[in-house]
């Protein structure tokens, strides 16, 4: 399989770049300066794109490489890959599902604990050297709260799993009601927001969930509900969401991503309710290399014709 | 006029004293609440009357850890119960009020979900690097940098808890539903309990991954996390500490810290609080917080609620709510 062009479109982990240049010819695309040069040249030979979440596979780019066979993602969500496009061209696509859920429903616990009970403003303070005894402020705490959760998928049911051990009542919003759960099904998302005191973001990224956290949405959770996004950026109204909390509109946020990643928003900045994390949902050791060795897999099954791992398209 | 508020006030006399502790820095919302069923007197407020009550108090309520010292206690002779407010009651002189035959109660389980939940936090925090992802953002670092290093995974951690009191069984049970598997130590061993025991806390650090401290601080469990604890937990090694600062060689940990012979702690409290040793400040696997763990809304409307039927149960003669065994 040397010979085989394998084109990686962003930096996502060492390990997979080390495994991948072992068996593959292997291009890092970031690394070239002249990206159309470099297609041009290599296009007879790439047969495989290996995306991640920050950069997939777009329609230009999938045009630009008549050889292309696989696009393998370092990713559960595909948002930027072409799927319909692939699908056209009967381009495999894959992704890394289940691999991911755990970290990503801890995360999410993680997050809403450390915005109701203001972690990192906590070890801000002590870092200061302010710390005086009997300097305290009250926080809000999270067991017993109604946790709603847009997106009853792997990860949506591992947050619902784990914030069940914490007593909360849970609902969620999906397409399609889930008759076999029994956790309070709400078929839009505005009535959800009404009904919750801390509000997951889930779901995949599509053209439907673009901006589904919307003015009404973040409103309707009102200024003492919790806003948690473990999900893609674009699933919330970034603008909208800034002028909540600084209007005080909604009582606090956590963030794993953004609409403009590596961007953050500096208003964001200054703000004790909200933590913010630079997109670290599967950012552990252990996990990644799990990814990795899904993505390593699809492609050598692929390759030897065999069946893929977890195939999307 | 005059005569109304002198019958309230002699009303309000006829009250049972309750004498309120506290040191100046702490103070409670419930004075009120507490006031129309008993006369509180607070030496804070009143110097001048500790001579006047020193006979007739048979109760103090204590306001947080504020300390009651054995001089306190002998102030007051005909004293029966010190209800305190606090889920640990070392800073109470426990030995004089067995000696002397005085109640003690404690929070009970008023503080157990907050201090159990705020565990949690600071274990997916330390563990995912929270409040070091946070930091790293808010300083604009984010686009420079570019990626982020990676955490550590908290699924299939084996989690010791030391001390399975009220908190350390709340922590279990979240902890288990991350598929983390538990075991502890404490004094006795329980028999109603499922996960494995370990008599010696150096066995139980040796098994495990992440040491959660959540006993009560006495003499027997001070520095019960020690150089050895720490060497058996090893090098990619948790603690979270919940409990009281002197349950953990500061010193020590400091070191294995610094040396990297330990993997992260998350710290609420510290043996001598407010100080906390700088080594800690630049270090993105230690999580810092200010002994907030039960401080919530909803824990004091809880603890008011204990305060109340403690008292009420003492001077109506009846089994207190949250009595610390005292043996």
């Amino acid at each position: 399989m040397e010979s085989i062009g394998v084109l990686m479109v962003c930096p996502s982990s060492t390990y997979l770049e080390q495994e991948l240049s072992k068996r593959f010819s292997l291009y890092k695309f970031w690394t070239f300066s002249d990206k159309t040069q470099f297609v041009k040249t290599h296009s007879n030979s790439i047969r495989a794109i290996v995306g991640a979440a920050a950069a997939g596979a777009d329609a230009a780019l999938i045009d630009s490489l008549p050889k292309l066979e696989i696009v393998a993602s370092f990713s559960v969500g595909l948002d930027k890959v072409d799927l319909i496009k692939c699908k056209d061209k009967g381009i495999r696509v894959t992704n890394t599902p289940d691999v991911l859920t755990d970290d990503v429903a801890d995360l999410a616990i993680g997050l809403i604990l450390a915005v109701l009970r203001r972690l990192c403003e906590c070890d801000r303070y002590v870092r200061s050297g302010k710390w005086k005894k009997g300097d305290f402020k009250l926080t809000t705490k999270f067991t017993g709260k109604t946790v709603g959760i847009i997106g009853l998928g792997r990860i949506g049911i591992g947050i619902a799993k784990r914030a069940e051990a914490f007593s909360c009542p849970i609902s969620y919003y999906s397409r399609t009601e889930k008759p076999e759960l029994k956790y309070k099904y709400y078929s839009n998302v505005l009535d959800l927001a009404s009904n919750c005191d801390i509000l997951v973001v889930a779901c995949p990224l599509t053209a439907e969930t673009h901006h589904i956290i919307n003015r009404e949405v973040i409103d309707a959770l009102g200024p003492k509900g919790v806003l948690i996004n473990i999900g893609r950026g674009p699933h919330v109204d970034e603008v909208e969401l800034v002028s909540a909390l600084l209007e005080g509109r909604l009582g606090g946020a956590g963030l794993d991503v953004f609409e403009h990643e590596p961007n953050v928003p500096e208003e964001l900045f200054g703000l004790e309710n909200v933590v913010l994390l630079p997109h670290v949902g599967s950012g552990t050791v252990e996990t990644r290399k799990s990814m990795a060795d899904i993505v390593i897999g699809n492609l050598e099954a692929h390759f030897l014709k065999k069946p893929l791992l977890t195939p999307v398209v | 006029m005059a005569n109304q508020s002198e019958e309230q006030n002699q009303e309000q006399q006829q009250r049972p004293i309750v004498m309120v502790h506290r040191l100046p820095t702490f103070s409670f919302s419930f004075a009120n609440r507490l006031k129309t069923h008993y006369h509180l007197f607070d030496p804070l407020d009143s110097p001048d009357l500790i001579d006047l009550h020193r006979d007739s108090v048979r109760a103090i309520f204590c306001v947080g850890p504020s300390p009651v010292t054995s001089e306190l206690i002998a102030r007051y002779p005909c004293l029966e119960i010190i209800v305190g407010s606090s889920a640990g009651v070392d800073h109470i002189d426990l030995r004089e009020c067995r000696r002397r035959g005085i109640a003690v109660t404690n929070a009970g389980n008023a503080f157990s979900e907050a201090a159990a939940e705020y565990a949690v936090g600071l274990l997916i925090d330390a563990l995912r690097r929270v409040s070091a992802g946070d930091r790293f953002v808010r300083a604009g670092l984010w686009p420079k940098a570019g990626e982020y290093p990676l955490g550590f995974k908290l699924g299939g951690k084996r989690v010791g808890i030391v001390g399975l009191g009220s908190i350390g069984s709340e922590v279990a049970n979240r902890l288990a539903a991350f598929g983390c598997s538990i075991a502890y130590n404490s004094r006795k061993k329980k028999p109603s309990v499922p996960y494995p025991y370990y008599a010696k806390v150096c066995d139980l650090a040796v098994n495990s991954d992440v040491l959660v401290v959540c006993c009560a601080l006495a003499d027997e469990t001070h520095h019960i996390i020690n150089k050895d604890v720490m060497t058996a937990l090893g090098k990619e090694g948790v603690i979270i500490n919940v409990g009281r600062g002197k349950l953990v060689d500061e010193k020590e940990l400091v070191q294995f810290l610094v040396r990297g012979e330990i993997g992260g702690a998350g710290l609420d409290v510290f043996e001598n609080e407010p100080y906390v040793p700088k080594e800690l400040f630049t270090m993105d696997n230690v999580v810092l917080s200010p002994h907030r763990a039960v401080l919530t809304q909803e824990s004091f409307e809880a603890i008011q609620e204990v305060v109340v039927a403690n008292l009420e149960a003492f001077f109506a003669n009846k089994p207190l709510v949250s009595p610390v065994q005292n043996e």
